[in-house]
């Protein structure tokens, strides 16, 4: 069905954006609009997700020409919900960010950056055109370059250089694969692929294929041997800005990886044991940074890269339930990674530290706080009935039914890993007493000067995602249904290609 | 032509590749200029090469009756192209203030350690 109206969340984002160009210089009015854009944009996420929950596939080609020749728009239920979790994660982060963003970051334009970001997201979770993905993911990471060096200290601007040099060669890596795809294919359009790819004959050229999408997607995505960049960059930024990259731009890479690989390439036995060896690896080498680090954001950063690991595994099996599984824990790993980084953000602002020798006593001074704090932590661990719980029984399911035991073990050691260490962050960061500072650098306050008003602007973000997390949680028969419908179009993709091309193909 | 497109290609990619594992940020850069431009001319290679046919319909046709080059993969490079020129300048600036920042020219010299971190 045609409906020209699924392009509004790229194009909020857009107008927030310019808008936000022509105030520059003006910090309030900044704080002001991205707040108000970002509001809207999970009005409109909302509006887009009832429709597309009630039945239809939307798709918008662009200019009136017909796919497969222009560039189609395809909003299913995967990617709208997807935009409306990316809408929940930007609005949580425009609202810390009018706080926990330095003035001068803010007036050398931190906001219009962000909501290009944005923009580029929904786009990418979009479009129904491979090249158009190109072009949204270059949007992404110009506007994390930028957001990642603004401010320009000098750690900051070392990992940005990680971050950037390992980000091209992905994007190069993706643009070789899509040159290849259309010299097999002759083709852009995602749903014209997905059936030209599946007519093609010579099954190796497809693989080899594959595996430059592998490996794009991989590099952005952050899995096995691909993921040194992400934790020597992802500590480096403000906060609220590695919040917004560990929430998302990993998980676009795994969008893009499920949308790719359960359209256009359908795992053959060869693509699976890949996916599976690299899920399992993943998270090992996630779960064995993570133990070591001492530095609060280093130890997330490698949780991201052991959580990868649990995704791109339920995508290896390839079975519904593992998809029901990796798109349910894809659903609460948003949520709870982005809240995870803004609490470490808020952890700096009592303490003026990360560094968990150096922390203590948080629950002592801000018990409510801190309870908040703990359902998000339990929520990443995966303590029933939290969110993290309920798709590792799917996971389990379908690792039994497959006979992947490997991968169940390791899934089995990065849960048990990530409680580990949460559990000595809890002991460390919250139990213990505050450690006395000797002399030299005693530990700064910049949280209890500020208004009630500023310090709600704080807190509220992380209540707010808490919340959903809890939702997630408590409600998961209501996700699992999302998700169990999501994996179902991802093994039958006749509506999807018929939503794409039906059109044509009826005149 | 196609014989000469592949070499260039594969010597573009290969240059790129060496050039990227080196210590030194100026060839870090050079690069992935080099990838960059082996992918467009792999995208422009791959969408066939045909000489002096230009995809316009005669004005007494109707439809193209005759083999014609196809449009796209032109339009794909001059994109690629946009923006990696884009992400080039963006690299160029962003190296010279490591430069400038850390006074060396070698990748193995960014590893501040764990101390300075915020």
């Amino acid at each position: 069905m045609i409906d020209n109206t699924i392009v509004f969340p790229v194009i909020v984002h857009l107008f927030t954006a310019i808008l936000l160009l022509f105030f520059w210089r003006k910090t309030l009015a900044h704080r002001i609009i991205s707040i108000t854009g970002s509001t809207i944009g999970i009005a409109i996420a909302i509006n887009l997700f009832a429709k597309v929950w009630g039945g239809d596939i939307l798709t918008m080609e662009a200019a009136g020409w017909k796919s497969p020749f222009g560039i189609t728009f395809v909003a299913d239920v995967f990617s709208s919900t997807m935009v409306l979790l990316t809408s929940f994660s930007g609005l949580a982060v425009s609202v810390f960010s009018a706080i926990g963003i330095a003035r001068g970051r803010i007036i050398y334009g931190y906001f219009p950056m962000l909501h290009f970001l944005l923009m580029g997201l929904n786009g990418a979770f979009l479009t129904g055109d491979i090249f158009n993905l190109y072009v949204y993911f270059e949007v992404i990471i110009i506007a994390s370059f930028v957001l990642i060096t603004l401010g320009g200290r000098k750690a900051q601007i070392e990992g940005s250089v990680k971050y950037m040099a390992m980000n091209i060669l992905a994007s190069t890596f993706f643009l070789t694969g899509i040159g290849i795809l259309y010299g097999i294919t002759g083709s852009l359009n995602m749903a014209d692929l997905s059936l030209k790819v599946a007519a093609l004959e010579n099954r190796t050229l497809v693989d080899l294929t594959a595996i430059f999408f592998i490996i794009g997607f991989g590099i952005k995505s952050a899995v096995f041997p691909l993921y040194f960049w992400l934790p020597s960059s992802y500590h480096t930024p403000p906060s609220a800005v590695a919040a917004v990259f560990a929430g998302l731009l990993t998980k676009v890479g795994i969008y893009a990886l499920f949308r790719m690989f359960t359209l256009i390439f359908v795992p053959d036995e060869f693509t699976r044991t890949l996916l599976i060896v690299i899920a399992v690896l993943t998270i090992l080498t996630g779960t064995f940074g993570a133990v070591i680090k001492n530095n609060i954001r280093r130890m997330f950063s490698y949780l991201i890269v052991c959580h990868i690991g649990f995704m791109v595994g339920g995508l290896g099996m390839y079975s519904e339930v593992a998809l029901t599984g990796a798109l349910f824990y894809l659903f609460h790993d948003i949520m709870v990674k982005t809240n995870i980084f803004l609490i470490a953000g808020l952890i700096r602002k009592l303490r003026g530290t990360m560094n968990m020798d150096k922390l203590g006593g948080l629950y002592a001074e801000y018990p409510l706080l801190s309870f908040v704090i703990a359902i998000v932590l339990f929520s990443l661990v995966g303590i029933p009935p939290l969110s993290g719980f309920w798709p590792k029984i799917y996971l389990f399911e379908a690792g039994l039914m497959d006979n992947q035991y490997v991968l169940i073990a390791a899934i089995i050691i990065g849960s048990f890993a990530t409680l580990y260490v949460i559990s000595m962050m809890w002991a460390k960061v919250f139990w213990k007493d505050q450690p006395t500072v000797e002399g030299e650098e005693a530990l700064t306050d910049d949280f209890r000067p500020l208004s009630k008003f500023k310090k709600s602007l704080l807190v509220g973000p992380i209540v707010f995602l808490a919340a959903i997390t809890l939702y997630i949680g408590l409600a998961a028969e209501n996700v699992t249904q999302v998700a169990k419908h999501i994996a179902g179009e991802m093994k039958d993709t006749t509506p999807y290609i018929e939503a794409v091309l039906g059109t044509n193909e009826t005149q | 032509m196609e014989l000469v497109l592949i070499i260039l290609i594969a010597v573009l990619y290969a240059g790129g590749v060496f050039l990227l594992l080196r210590r030194s940020m100026v060839k870090l850069l050079i690069g992935i200029t080099l990838l960059g431009n082996g992918a467009n001319l792999l995208i422009f290679l791959l969408g066939g090469i045909t000489k002096g046919k230009p995809p316009v319909i005669d004005s007494a046709a109707k439809l193209f009756t005759d083999i014609y080059a196809d449009p796209i993969p032109q339009a794909l490079i001059l994109t690629a192209i946009v923006i990696s020129f884009g992400i080039q300048s963006f690299a160029i600036v962003l190296l010279k203030r490591v430069y400038v920042l850390v006074n060396s020219d070698d990748l193995d010299d960014l590893n501040t350690p764990e101390e300075e971190d915020i």
